[in-house]
């Protein structure tokens, strides 16, 4: 499944609910504010770091450089740009998203 | 491929129907299809051509109208979202048009993919 | 123009719907109109769960009251769900200890899971709609 979540980490719960719920070998996808949690420095950097051992880590390449966070993003998340948003959703059977 | 999307914020206060639109856009530039997009809670005011946004910025209404235009995507807006409020008829921009929430549920039923932007 | 007028999609697809409710009632439109959405499905015999967790939880609360905000009062529809053959109602256990819930403090029937159950359960879906 390829989850989808929109929120900052520091300001919602969204990433942390589905971090939780997220299984094995699944793919997560931060877009707009959810990609400061994969920048270093952020609080939720350790959650994400501790996720990319089970879970593919993503976060959207035009959300992160409109918040000027292109050279902070973490070890291990992969940046993608829409066309690749396009074929996390066309490569997953399901996605969801956490609003 | 069909892809469904899914809007359920208005233009401007959130980023949902930004994210959208620029999804859609690759999705068609990639080959896929993407035969309509579903308008629900605030999303339903994306649909006002009322709209007069300052001209140095993106124009979110009329974006999606000329993107229906060029690709013939289906710019659904729910009837019960859109009478709360108060998005009739009479406001709705270029090829947006007012249907009932079955038409969420059939593109579920007969896409492959359905992508909710939302708050 | 209603939406009752489209009723089933007539192509006897079955695919598994489900409607992740994350949010509390009232301050926000989301629990109202998700619960429009749902009644909807219902007319098109699709396999429905809807997923109550976070703050979706509060919901299914007993005892709201809704005068005094004089908003309309839905929660009675979650009891009315059962009559259009929307039956699973799934809640995350974690989520109701978080807010010192229990079974008892709600106002439906619901099948409480915990997070490896509610994540496979999700995993599995077809087609996920949040609201």
């Amino acid at each position: 499944m390829l989850h989808i979540v929109n929120k900052s980490a520091t300001d919602r719960g969204s990433l942390e609910s589905c971090l939780r719920m997220a299984t094995k070998g699944s793919a997560v996808l931060l877009i707009e504010d959810a990609v400061y949690a994969a920048t270093s420095g952020n609080t939720a950097a350790a959650k994400i770091q501790a996720a990319v051992a089970d879970l593919k880590i993503y976060a959207l390449g035009p959300d992160l450089a409109a918040r000027g966070m292109v050279g902070r993003v973490l070890d291990g998340v992969n940046v993608v740009d829409y066309g690749g948003f396009v074929d996390l959703v066309a490569e997953h059977s399901n996605c969801q998203s956490w609003l | 491929m069909q892809f469904g999307i899914l809007v359920n914020e208005g233009p401007y206060s959130h980023q949902a129907s930004d994210s959208a639109f620029l999804f859609v856009r690759a999705a068609l530039e990639k080959g896929y299809k993407v035969p309509r997009v579903f308008f629900y809670h605030d999303g339903v005011y994306n649909a006002s051509r009322l709209a007069t946004p300052p001209q140095d910025d993106r124009n979110v209404g009329a974006r999606w109208s000329r993107l229906a235009a060029d690709h013939g995507v289906d710019l659904v807006v729910c009837v019960a979202a859109a009478q709360r409020r108060g998005i009739t008829d009479g406001v709705l921009g270029d090829n947006f048009r007012i249907s009932g929430l079955g038409q969420l549920v059939e593109m579920g039923i007969q896409y492959d993919r359905l992508v909710t932007f939302g708050d | 123009m209603s939406d009752m007028d489209e009723m089933e999609d007539g192509s006897g697809i079955v695919k598994k719907f489900m409607f992740l409710n994350r949010k509390a009632p009232h301050g926000t439109v989301y629990a109202l109109e998700g619960l429009e959405v749902v009644l909807i499905t219902a007319a098109f015999d699709q396999d429905v769960s809807m997923v109550f967790t976070d703050d979706g939880v509060y919901q299914l609360m007993k005892g709201i009251d809704s005068k005094g905000i004089e908003v309309k009062d839905f929660s009675k529809t979650y009891r009315a769900l059962d009559g259009y053959d929307i039956e699973k109602l799934y809640v995350d256990q974690a989520s109701m200890d978080a807010r010192g819930l229990t079974e008892d403090d709600l106002i439906v029937d619901v099948t409480v899971l915990a997070v490896d159950e509610m994540a496979n359960l999700m995993a599995e879906q077809d087609v996920v709609i949040s609201f």
